[in-house]
């Protein structure tokens, strides 16, 4: 049976980006408790699952289409909307809680007028939360576009966004990621 | 295909390469450190070294985790002959000026030299992190010169699965994914199932926030957990190995496919292990962002692919577990033990820690300290102890007021009880729980209800939904303490809320449920003040 599936069938509509999963599905012989990988796979390939890449790998998984779903929806990386062409991740475990990473969300919530997991009208930024990055020695930690800022303060993650969506602005030179200060305080 | 690997070559052929180098400079390339700069600081110290045509003979080692993240990027300076030294907080020009100061006999970088003899570093003692921050962990032949695969390969030749279980259950060592089950008995259940197919799990989802132990194994030293989980199969007589990790870790992910490749080419992993008739290849699974999937039978489903709701035990996966089939799931700090265990025998692991809690335990210290980072301790040792000495205290001006541990199923233990002991009894016996090991420290700014609603707004999101306490259970226990927080509370509502904590806890079904309430009931328990001044308040704007 998969001798007949080894061609590249990728989608009807002829986006080779299906073809892409359809290998990941092939390596992994349809099996079907490859189904969390094979959508992070998607995932990767298209930013996000539309309805559409969902019913193609319920298809080639041979899964009904409300597990697929189930499964995409139950978990909270993957992401059934378009990202925004920026992402803001702000860390909300416990470490940047006490150190005030709820400030820094609520800023940049009243900023842009999104909430964590939503993305601004003109489709440029995405506001996110995380749970624990795991950098806790350095809370609060933002990710910008995948990378780690430290020990940040609501105004300095705000600039930093600005500058993120418009490197071009005027803006005053950004401060050291970390003040030497704070990095070498006396053990 | 070649024969199987001889350890003592491979590890002397490393030895001797390093040894015709005269220095080793260390950079430390763990997250932390990475985002504080380690990077750039790398590329100076490469740089110094080629303006001085000494790039061949000193070799730039990118390492894991040396311990006080706070104070990177660090880099230790190994010269062949001499001691080493260690230095914090080297930007890219510091680089330049740590190497003149070693090589060209320039004036001692005395600044940014961090003292190995303060209680931070002594009052550790490093067996899970033995190789963290001193070994490449991309590269096994690092780990071979270490010591690795020794115990797999002594298991292997020396020892039936029957003495090696007996081993695990002589030196006590118990679960440390946090509830502390022991380790040697959980194996003996499942080399007791009759099963042709039977499969071993490394549980890496680990979803406390403010914890980041289990990551830094599986990054810094990857070989460790994979010769852990190989001895784990030997002994119970699994064919098959499954690593589960978080999908939040993507370099944990990187490394241990690196290294299971790395494995296989030496022939220890995959067929024929060290020449010896065993057989293990492992796989590795990524989750996909559920708090939950860290409970055993929730992890499960997820490796199969499924959403990761709990079920209900028994049977326990020992006896039906991944595909039907007996399985057994171990923490990867647990499983980063075991080649200590071997090789050391169980008496020596015994003697550290306590009776009852043997061995060691990382912690990820956070929060209000003057140095956090990661750190691994004896077990048994005092909250004091950690939090003074390791940590070096709260911040000048401010004072102590809870330690945080088991992250949010755990609870907030009071100054007054900062000189217990750390070990499984003992936590719990305070309304804590080990946990994996977040411990987080929190000053007099904080305020505990506030705490507890943190704890339960993430118990809330990560309830699976399966059984009706913990979906609506968490969610009333929100509503209450959000209205608490806000002023609006009424007295009555701290009866309702131990009253529902009760509920949750005896009726839940897995763990995450059963323990959601900890954070409330430990704070209620200590801090009763807090939630009934936010009650009064209310009760003074009413009159």
């Amino acid at each position: 049976m998969n001798n007949r599936r080894a061609d590249v069938r990728g989608h009807a509509e002829g986006d080779e980006r299906f073809a892409a999963v359809d290998t990941h599905i092939r390596k992994t012989r349809h099996s079907q408790d490859q189904l969390i990988q094979t959508l992070h796979v998607a995932q990767d390939i298209f930013g996000h699952l539309s309805h559409d890449l969902m019913a193609h790998v319920a298809t080639e998984l041979r899964l009904p289409p409300s597990t697929v779903y189930s499964v995409a929806t139950f978990y909270h990386l993957f992401r059934l909307d378009p990202p925004g062409e920026h992402q803001c991740t702000v860390c909300t475990g416990t470490a940047c809680f006490v150190k005030g990473s709820e400030s820094i969300v609520g800023k940049l919530s009243a900023e842009y007028g999104l909430a964590p997991g939503q993305t601004t009208d003109d489709g440029r930024l995405t506001l996110r939360t995380a749970r624990c990055l795991g950098s806790c020695g350095l809370a609060p930690v933002t990710v910008l576009d995948g990378r780690i800022q430290a020990h940040q303060t609501p105004e300095g993650t705000l600039e930093q966004v600005g500058r993120m969506l418009d490197p071009h602005a005027l803006l005053p030179e950004p401060a050291d990621e970390i003040a030497p200060d704070d990095g070498r305080r006396a053990v | 295909m070649a024969g199987p690997i001889d350890l003592n070559e491979a590890a002397e052929r490393e030895l001797q390469a390093r040894s015709s180098r005269s220095c080793r400079i260390k950079v430390c390339c763990s997250t932390a450190c990475l985002s504080a700069g380690s990077g750039a600081t790398r590329k100076a110290v490469e740089d110094a070294l080629r303006a001085r045509g000494r790039d061949r003979d000193c070799t730039v080692v990118p390492t894991g985790c040396m311990g006080p993240c706070s104070l990177g990027p660090l880099v230790r300076v190994e010269p062949r002959e001499g001691p080493s030294e260690l230095y914090r907080s080297v930007g890219e020009a510091d680089a330049e000026r740590i190497v003149a100061a070693h090589l060209d006999d320039g004036p001692a970088a005395g600044d940014l030299a961090l003292d190995e003899r303060l209680p931070f570093f002594t009052s550790q003692r490093r067996v899970v992190l033995a190789n963290a921050g001193r070994i490449d962990p991309d590269r096994i032949e690092d780990y071979i010169a270490e010591g690795g695969y020794r115990a797999l390969e002594h298991v292997l030749h020396r020892m039936s699965p029957s003495e090696v279980i007996d081993v695990v259950k002589a030196s006590g060592l118990r679960g440390r994914g946090g509830a502390g089950f022991p380790t040697g008995s959980k194996w003996a259940l499942l080399a007791a199932a009759d099963s042709p197919q039977k499969f071993v799990i490394a549980n890496g989802d680990e979803g406390d926030p403010g914890a980041y132990m289990d990551r830094t194994v599986m990054e810094d030293d990857p070989h460790r957990v994979l010769e852990g989980l190989a001895i784990a199969a030997y002994a119970t007589g699994a064919r098959q190995g499954y690593i589960y990790v978080r999908a939040e870790y993507p370099r944990a992910v990187e490394r241990l496919e690196r290294a299971i490749r790395a494995a296989r080419r030496y022939r220890l992993l995959g067929r024929g292990i060290l020449g010896a008739d065993f057989t293990f290849p492992v796989e590795i699974r990524i989750g996909a962002g559920a708090f939950v999937c860290g409970e055993e039978t929730a992890l499960i489903a997820s490796v199969e692919g499924r959403r990761g709701n709990p079920s209900l035990r028994p049977p326990y996966p020992t006896e039906r577990g991944l595909f039907g089939q007996p399985s057994m799931i171990n923490n990867v700090e647990t499983l980063a033990n075991l080649p200590t265990v071997i090789l050391e025998g169980p008496e020596s692991f015994r003697s550290v820690g306590t009776q009852t809690s043997p061995g060691t335990k990382v912690f990820a210290l956070a929060g209000d300290l003057r140095t956090t980072g990661l750190i691994e301790v004896p077990m048994g040792i005092t909250l004091r102890r950690i939090v003074e000495e390791i940590g070096g205290g709260v911040p000048e001006g401010r004072s102590f007021k809870a330690a945080q541990t088991g992250g949010p199923s755990g609870g907030c233990i009071p100054a007054r009880h900062l000189d217990t002991p750390v070990d499984y009894e003992s936590l719990r016996s305070l309304g804590s729980i080990m946990g994996s090991g977040g411990l987080i420290v929190m000053d007099d700014t904080a305020r505990m209800p506030q705490v507890a609603r943190f704890f339960m707004e993430f118990c809330r999101e990560e309830s699976c939904g399966k059984c009706v306490p913990c979906r609506v259970g968490t969610v009333q226990l929100y509503g209450l303490l959000d209205r608490i927080c806000q002023g609006r509370g009424r007295p009555e509502d701290l009866e309702l809320l131990s009253e529902l904590c009760t509920v949750v806890r005896d009726t839940s079904l897995c763990g995450l449920g059963q323990s959601s309430p900890n954070p409330v009931t430990s704070t209620l328990r200590y801090f009763p003040q807090e939630y009934l001044d936010l009650v009064r308040t209310r009760e003074v704007d009413r009159a």
